[in-house]
């Protein structure tokens, strides 16, 4: 499937890069790093894996909801226009959105809770008896948070095998580095330990995504966890250094120079 | 005595009082879930690397090893956000750091609505939930002199207590000589009564000046222990008094006012300005202000 699909999620993928960027372009602010980093993850979901009003996505990242924006934009359901109101008063393309904002499951960004919304979807999709699979993302700095494995326990007890968990494995927080503010690693052997059937993304690889997803779709009787190596500000030379930053505030000709940079 | 509106400004003064208090008390040790940029503890980090814990952001685990090191003798400061002060680590808030005899502070920044996010981040219930834990002190400071005199109160105190903090530049409205951290009256001799704790203040202030010098106010840094006579010796002037903070209507200073007022069965009318019961917009502290009619002209309009 990948000779056609891929240079159409390359360029899905680049176009919520470019989203991203004209959207923090307006108040000179945003979660760039994220959004850049995670755009062919989310390329891959929205233009390849979700089956619309059939599967979920939980974004339990709420800060990270500039991605999510940028792909819903593709999907014709937010123009740019508005995108780029982007954390501005007044504008509902909030910063960390709530429940309800078109596109979201839930009140992500007090982070830590979503994977236990995304177990319950699960079983309450099953419990419907629909075929529907239910994808959360979570951030390597909520694994520091203890009702994310109170989720995966009951992931793993429920064999839940219509859960996806991606970890979004960029190495950063808001004090630094992951491995030195609070180290959690070996993500994929915990997740493991917990009942997933777990493995490494390289999730700025959109080969890597689809493959995984495929091998996601194949394992029975259990969750699937995918730990999905991401590097902040991907696609941007200069921001893949300047992005290693939690938040991005920055003049507006560091922008306009993203955007050349981006192509 | 009248108080100039943000007459000037401090740079990080808790980061300020934290540093005097970790220099002078080798008892004292802070800890940070993932906030240590936002909440200006990094210079008490870097002074004393030992005394500082970074737990991760994990702030229930948090609250509990702050337990733990205030069992082994040590005054431990566990700082974060409001809302993750409370709603997140509450049980172990109470647990761990309240039920005595052993305690400890707990500093929370972003009070009410002073963050562009909405629902996740606005602590409009934290004074809330503290108030109600037994034996805790509850502390809103105005400015950077109540922040940092909230530090020493805490530090004196005998059991555990909750500051809500401000980070990096923050308004100075009182002069730090001699300060006391008290309920006492800022703005006098008005016939329109106001009553405000933490950011109130300011936005008290502000609206008085709408006023034409009708306005009095009382200002209550400290909701529990409630200077319950302080608040009742200024109600008893007046047919209704105006509560005005920067939390939800209920549960902070305008239902421990009320409470106070209706306790000693007087009279007296309380209307509650602050967060009313729904979530509020997110946005900039004056857009949020302007929606939620808590702006100068707001307040004054609804005293008036
Ligand atoms: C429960 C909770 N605690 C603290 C915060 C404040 N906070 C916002 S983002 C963040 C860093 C979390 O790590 P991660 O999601 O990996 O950050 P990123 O990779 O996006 O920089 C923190 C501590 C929060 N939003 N929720
Ligand atoms: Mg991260």
């Amino acid at each position: 499937m990948s000779a056609v699909a891929t240079p159409s999620l390359t360029e899905r993928a680049h176009e919520i890069r470019r989203t991203v960027l004209l959207m923090c372009r307006g108040r000179g602010q945003g979660y760039a790093g994220q959004g850049l980093g995670l755009a062919d993850l989310f390329a891959c979901l929205y233009f390849s894996e979700l089956r619309a009003s059939v599967d979920r996505f939980v974004l339990s990242t709420g800060h990270s909801a500039i991605t999510l924006f940028a792909a819903l934009h593709q999907q014709g359901v937010y123009e740019l226009e508005e995108l780029c109101t982007y954390g501005m008063d007044g504008s509902r393309i909030e910063e960390s959105p709530l429940e309800g904002t078109p596109g979201f499951e839930i009140t992500g960004g007090s982070l830590g809770q979503g994977l236990s919304q995304a177990v319950g979807m699960a079983l309450g999709e099953r419990l419907r008896g629909r075929d529907s699979r239910v994808y959360c993302l979570a951030s390597d700095g909520e694994l520091q948070e203890g009702q994310t494995w109170e989720a995966c326990m009951a992931a793993g007890h429920h064999k839940l095998d219509n859960l996806v968990l991606f970890v979004d494995d960029n190495r950063m927080q808001a004090d630094g580095a992951t491995a030195d503010v609070m180290n959690v690693e070996p993500v994929v052997d915990k997740l493991s330990a917990f009942g997933f059937a777990a493995r490494r993304v390289d999730a700025n690889s959109i080969d890597d995504v689809l493959a995984a997803l495929d091998w996601a779709r194949e394992q029975k009787g259990r969750p699937c966890g995918l730990v999905c190596s991401n590097l902040p500000g991907k696609g941007v030379p200069s921001f893949e250094v300047y992005a290693k930053v939690h938040y991005i505030r920055a003049p507006d000709d560091v922008w306009a120079r993203a955007l050349e940079e981006l192509g | 005595m009248t108080v100039a509106v943000q007459s000037a400004t401090v740079d990080a003064p808790f980061a300020t009082a934290l540093l005097e208090l970790g220099r002078r008390r080798e008892d004292v040790v802070v800890l940070s879930a993932d906030l240590s940029k936002y909440t200006d503890v990094l210079p008490f980090a870097e002074e004393f690397p030992d005394r500082f814990f970074q737990v991760g952001m994990a702030e229930a685990n948090m609250m509990g090893i702050a337990g733990g090191l205030a069992k082994t003798g040590f005054l431990p400061i566990a700082v974060t956000y409001g809302v993750f002060a409370t709603r997140r680590a509450y049980d172990q808030v109470a647990m761990a750091l309240s039920t005595g005899p052993s305690r400890g502070i707990v500093v929370a920044f972003l009070p009410g609505i002073t963050t562009p996010f909405k629902a996740t981040h606005q602590a409009i219930d934290d004074l809330a939930l503290m108030r109600a834990l037994p034996g805790m002190t509850v502390i809103d400071p105005a400015d950077a002199t109540e922040l940092s005199a909230a530090v020493e109160f805490a530090v004196a105190a005998a059991g555990p207590v909750y500051i809500r903090g401000m980070r990096a530049v923050v308004p100075r409205l009182f002069d730090p000589a001699r300060f006391e951290l008290r309920a006492r009256e800022v703005l006098t001799g008005g016939e329109i009564g106001l009553i405000s704790t933490g950011l109130g203040c300011q936005w008290a202030l502000e609206a008085a000046e709408l006023l034409d010098g009708r306005a009095s106010l009382l200002h209550v840094p400290v909701l529990k222990p409630l200077d319950v006579d302080a608040v009742c010796t200024y109600c008893a002037r007046f047919d209704v008094v105006t509560t005005v903070e920067n939390h939800s209507i209920a549960g902070g200073l305008g239902t421990a006012v009320s409470e106070a007022v209706a306790g000693r069965g007087m009279p007296t009318r309380v209307r509650r300005l602050g967060v009313p019961d729904r979530w509020a917009p997110a946005g900039s502290l004056d857009y949020i202000r302007r929606e939620l009619a808590l702006d100068a002209a707001g307040i004054a309009e609804a005293v008036r």
